[in-house]
Protein backbone atom coordinates (compact mmCIF):
# COMPACT_ATOMS: atom_id res chain seq x y z
CA UNK A 1 0.00 0.00 0.00
CA UNK A 2 1.14 3.53 -0.69
CA UNK A 3 0.40 6.52 1.51
CA UNK A 4 1.38 10.05 0.48
CA UNK A 5 1.73 12.98 2.89
CA UNK A 6 1.28 16.42 1.33
CA UNK A 7 2.30 19.93 2.39
CA UNK A 8 3.45 23.14 0.75
CA UNK A 9 7.15 22.40 0.38
CA UNK A 10 7.27 18.66 0.98
CA UNK A 11 9.63 19.27 3.90
CA UNK A 12 8.09 20.28 7.20
CA UNK A 13 4.61 19.18 8.02
CA UNK A 14 4.54 16.40 5.41
CA UNK A 15 7.80 15.11 6.90
CA UNK A 16 6.30 15.09 10.39
CA UNK A 17 3.22 13.30 9.04
CA UNK A 18 5.38 10.72 7.29
CA UNK A 19 7.42 9.96 10.40
CA UNK A 20 4.39 9.67 12.67
CA UNK A 21 2.31 7.74 10.12
CA UNK A 22 5.10 5.17 9.84
CA UNK A 23 5.15 4.80 13.63
CA UNK A 24 1.38 4.40 13.81
CA UNK A 25 1.30 1.91 10.91
CA UNK A 26 3.99 -0.18 12.60
CA UNK A 27 1.89 -0.27 15.78
CA UNK A 28 -1.20 -1.25 13.77
CA UNK A 29 0.87 -3.90 11.97
CA UNK A 30 0.03 -2.43 8.56
CA UNK A 31 2.66 -2.45 5.85
CA UNK A 32 2.79 0.66 3.73
CA UNK A 33 5.17 2.84 1.80
CA UNK A 34 4.84 6.41 3.09
CA UNK A 35 6.10 9.19 0.81
CA UNK A 36 6.28 12.93 1.66
CA UNK A 37 5.67 15.31 -1.24
CA UNK A 38 4.78 18.91 -2.00
CA UNK A 39 1.40 19.98 -3.30
CA UNK A 40 2.86 20.74 -6.74
CA UNK A 41 3.77 17.10 -7.34
CA UNK A 42 0.66 15.53 -5.80
CA UNK A 43 -0.79 14.30 -9.09
CA UNK A 44 2.34 12.42 -10.10
CA UNK A 45 3.24 11.10 -6.65
CA UNK A 46 -0.26 10.19 -5.44
CA UNK A 47 -1.49 8.60 -8.67
CA UNK A 48 -1.18 5.09 -7.22
CA UNK A 49 -1.72 5.99 -3.56
CA UNK A 50 -4.53 4.56 -1.42
CA UNK A 51 -4.38 7.30 1.18
CA UNK A 52 -3.32 10.95 1.19
CA UNK A 53 -2.57 12.52 4.59
CA UNK A 54 -2.58 16.31 4.64
CA UNK A 55 -3.74 19.54 6.28
CA UNK A 56 -7.18 21.04 5.60
CA UNK A 57 -5.58 23.84 3.52
CA UNK A 58 -4.55 21.43 0.74
CA UNK A 59 -7.77 19.45 0.20
CA UNK A 60 -9.08 21.70 -2.58
CA UNK A 61 -5.70 21.82 -4.32
CA UNK A 62 -5.39 18.02 -4.24
CA UNK A 63 -8.61 17.84 -6.24
CA UNK A 64 -10.29 14.69 -7.49
CA UNK A 65 -8.41 11.51 -6.58
CA UNK A 66 -9.07 7.82 -6.07
CA UNK A 67 -7.20 7.97 -2.77
CA UNK A 68 -8.86 8.54 0.59
CA UNK A 69 -7.91 12.09 1.61
CA UNK A 70 -7.45 12.27 5.39
CA UNK A 71 -7.12 15.68 7.08
CA UNK A 72 -4.88 15.70 10.17
CA UNK A 73 -5.29 18.53 12.70
CA UNK A 74 -2.53 17.79 15.22
CA UNK A 75 0.45 16.30 13.40
CA UNK A 76 1.98 15.04 16.64
CA UNK A 77 -1.12 13.26 17.91
CA UNK A 78 -0.52 9.62 17.10
CA UNK A 79 -3.96 8.71 18.44
CA UNK A 80 -5.64 11.01 15.92
CA UNK A 81 -3.52 9.49 13.15
CA UNK A 82 -4.26 5.95 14.29
CA UNK A 83 -8.03 6.50 14.51
CA UNK A 84 -8.25 8.19 11.12
CA UNK A 85 -6.00 5.65 9.39
CA UNK A 86 -7.89 2.72 10.89
CA UNK A 87 -11.20 4.21 9.73
CA UNK A 88 -9.89 4.67 6.19
CA UNK A 89 -8.15 1.30 5.92
CA UNK A 90 -10.43 -0.85 8.08
CA UNK B 1 20.77 13.34 17.80
CA UNK B 2 20.47 14.78 14.34
CA UNK B 3 18.72 18.02 15.19
CA UNK B 4 20.81 21.02 14.20
CA UNK B 5 22.48 22.73 17.17
CA UNK B 6 20.64 25.52 18.96
CA UNK B 7 23.13 28.28 19.77
CA UNK B 8 21.87 31.21 21.85
CA UNK B 9 21.45 33.22 18.62
CA UNK B 10 18.89 30.68 17.38
CA UNK B 11 16.69 31.04 20.47
CA UNK B 12 14.46 34.03 21.13
CA UNK B 13 12.44 34.04 24.35
CA UNK B 14 9.39 36.24 24.76
CA UNK B 15 9.57 37.89 21.35
CA UNK B 16 7.13 40.74 20.81
CA UNK B 17 5.23 39.98 17.60
CA UNK B 18 2.11 41.89 16.61
CA UNK B 19 0.94 39.31 14.07
CA UNK B 20 1.89 36.00 12.44
CA UNK B 21 4.14 37.69 9.88
CA UNK B 22 6.19 39.30 12.65
CA UNK B 23 6.36 35.96 14.47
CA UNK B 24 7.64 34.18 11.36
CA UNK B 25 10.11 36.98 10.70
CA UNK B 26 11.44 36.64 14.26
CA UNK B 27 12.19 32.99 13.50
CA UNK B 28 13.84 34.05 10.22
CA UNK B 29 15.96 36.64 12.02
CA UNK B 30 17.09 33.96 14.50
CA UNK B 31 18.08 31.66 11.59
CA UNK B 32 20.04 34.56 10.09
CA UNK B 33 21.69 35.36 13.44
CA UNK B 34 22.81 31.75 13.84
CA UNK B 35 24.23 31.63 10.31
CA UNK B 36 21.69 29.18 8.83
CA UNK B 37 19.97 31.54 6.39
CA UNK B 38 20.22 34.86 4.60
CA UNK B 39 17.74 37.62 5.53
CA UNK B 40 15.62 36.84 2.45
CA UNK B 41 14.64 33.48 3.94
CA UNK B 42 12.12 35.28 6.17
CA UNK B 43 10.30 36.54 3.07
CA UNK B 44 10.29 33.03 1.62
CA UNK B 45 8.74 31.60 4.82
CA UNK B 46 6.05 34.32 4.87
CA UNK B 47 5.30 33.68 1.18
CA UNK B 48 4.75 29.95 1.83
CA UNK B 49 1.97 30.82 4.29
CA UNK B 50 0.49 33.54 2.07
CA UNK B 51 0.39 31.03 -0.76
CA UNK B 52 -0.82 27.91 1.05
CA UNK B 53 -2.51 29.14 4.22
CA UNK B 54 -1.80 28.52 7.90
CA UNK B 55 -1.01 24.79 7.50
CA UNK B 56 2.36 25.35 9.23
CA UNK B 57 0.44 25.46 12.52
CA UNK B 58 0.82 21.71 12.87
CA UNK B 59 -0.25 21.34 16.50
CA UNK B 60 -2.09 23.46 19.07
CA UNK B 61 0.12 26.48 19.80
CA UNK B 62 2.99 25.48 17.49
CA UNK B 63 4.00 26.74 14.04
CA UNK B 64 6.74 25.05 12.00
CA UNK B 65 7.81 27.84 9.68
CA UNK B 66 10.00 26.95 6.72
CA UNK B 67 10.47 27.46 3.02
CA UNK B 68 12.01 25.36 0.27
CA UNK B 69 15.75 24.81 0.08
CA UNK B 70 17.13 27.65 -2.06
CA UNK B 71 19.99 30.12 -2.26
CA UNK B 72 18.75 31.83 0.92
CA UNK B 73 19.71 28.76 2.96
CA UNK B 74 23.32 28.66 4.15
CA UNK B 75 23.21 25.64 6.43
CA UNK B 76 20.73 23.23 7.99
CA UNK B 77 19.35 25.14 10.93
CA UNK B 78 16.64 25.30 13.52
CA UNK B 79 15.40 28.30 15.50
CA UNK B 80 13.01 28.42 18.44
CA UNK B 81 11.01 31.59 19.12
CA UNK B 82 8.58 31.92 22.00
CA UNK B 83 6.11 34.79 21.85
CA UNK B 84 5.37 37.27 24.63
CA UNK B 85 1.75 37.23 23.47
CA UNK B 86 0.37 34.41 21.32
CA UNK B 87 -0.68 35.38 17.79
CA UNK B 88 -3.31 34.02 15.44
CA UNK B 89 -2.28 32.44 12.13
CA UNK B 90 -5.90 31.95 11.04
CA UNK B 91 -5.80 28.20 11.70
CA UNK B 92 -9.24 26.71 12.39
CA UNK B 93 -8.09 24.44 15.25
CA UNK B 94 -4.54 25.12 16.42
CA UNK B 95 -4.53 28.91 17.07
CA UNK B 96 -3.26 30.84 18.95
CA UNK B 97 0.44 30.17 18.41
CA UNK B 98 2.92 30.70 21.23
CA UNK B 99 5.95 28.84 19.86
CA UNK B 100 7.39 29.26 16.36
CA UNK B 101 10.04 26.89 15.04
CA UNK B 102 12.06 28.11 12.08
CA UNK B 103 13.54 25.38 9.91
CA UNK B 104 16.08 25.79 7.13
CA UNK B 105 17.22 22.76 5.14
CA UNK B 106 19.87 22.63 2.44
CA UNK B 107 18.25 19.82 0.48
CA UNK B 108 15.04 17.82 0.45
CA UNK B 109 15.66 14.30 1.66
CA UNK B 110 18.76 15.01 3.73
CA UNK B 111 16.67 16.39 6.54
CA UNK B 112 14.29 13.56 7.42
CA UNK B 113 16.32 12.48 10.45
CA UNK B 114 15.97 15.99 11.85
CA UNK B 115 12.25 15.89 11.16
CA UNK B 116 12.04 12.55 12.97
CA UNK B 117 13.80 14.13 15.94
CA UNK B 118 11.37 17.06 15.91
CA UNK B 119 8.57 14.50 15.98
CA UNK B 120 10.25 12.70 18.88
CA UNK B 121 10.36 15.93 20.87
CA UNK B 122 6.80 17.08 20.19
CA UNK B 123 5.06 13.71 20.36
CA UNK B 124 5.18 14.57 24.06
CA UNK B 125 2.20 16.92 24.14
CA UNK B 126 3.47 18.80 27.21
CA UNK B 127 6.53 20.17 25.41
CA UNK B 128 4.83 23.05 23.58
CA UNK B 129 3.52 24.54 26.82
CA UNK B 130 6.83 23.98 28.56
CA UNK B 131 8.70 25.72 25.73
CA UNK B 132 6.28 28.64 25.82
CA UNK B 133 7.01 28.99 29.54
CA UNK B 134 10.79 28.55 29.30
CA UNK B 135 12.81 31.51 30.55
CA UNK B 136 16.39 30.63 29.47
CA UNK B 137 18.04 29.25 26.31
CA UNK B 138 19.34 26.30 28.36
CA UNK B 139 15.79 25.39 29.30
CA UNK B 140 14.79 25.47 25.64
CA UNK B 141 17.77 23.31 24.64
CA UNK B 142 17.00 20.83 27.38
CA UNK B 143 13.36 20.53 26.25
CA UNK B 144 14.48 20.10 22.64
CA UNK B 145 17.15 17.61 23.67
CA UNK B 146 20.00 19.43 21.95
CA UNK B 147 23.21 21.23 22.91
CA UNK B 148 24.31 24.70 21.85
CA UNK B 149 27.16 23.35 19.75
CA UNK B 150 25.56 20.31 18.12
CA UNK B 151 26.86 17.81 20.67
CA UNK B 152 24.41 15.51 22.33
CA UNK B 153 22.86 17.23 25.32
Amino acid sequence: MKIVTICGAGIGSSGILKVNAERVLAKLDIEADVVAADIGSVRAVAEDAQVILTSAEFVDAIGPTFADVIVIVNHFDQQELAEKLERALG
Amino acid sequence: MTLPPLPDEAIVIGAAAADWRAAVRAAGAALTASGAAKPGYSDAMVRMIEEHGPYVVIAPGLALAHARPDDQVLDNGLAVVTLASPVSFGHPHNDPVSVVLGLAVESVGGHLESIADIANVFNDSTVIGALAAASTPDEVRSLMGVASTGEVA
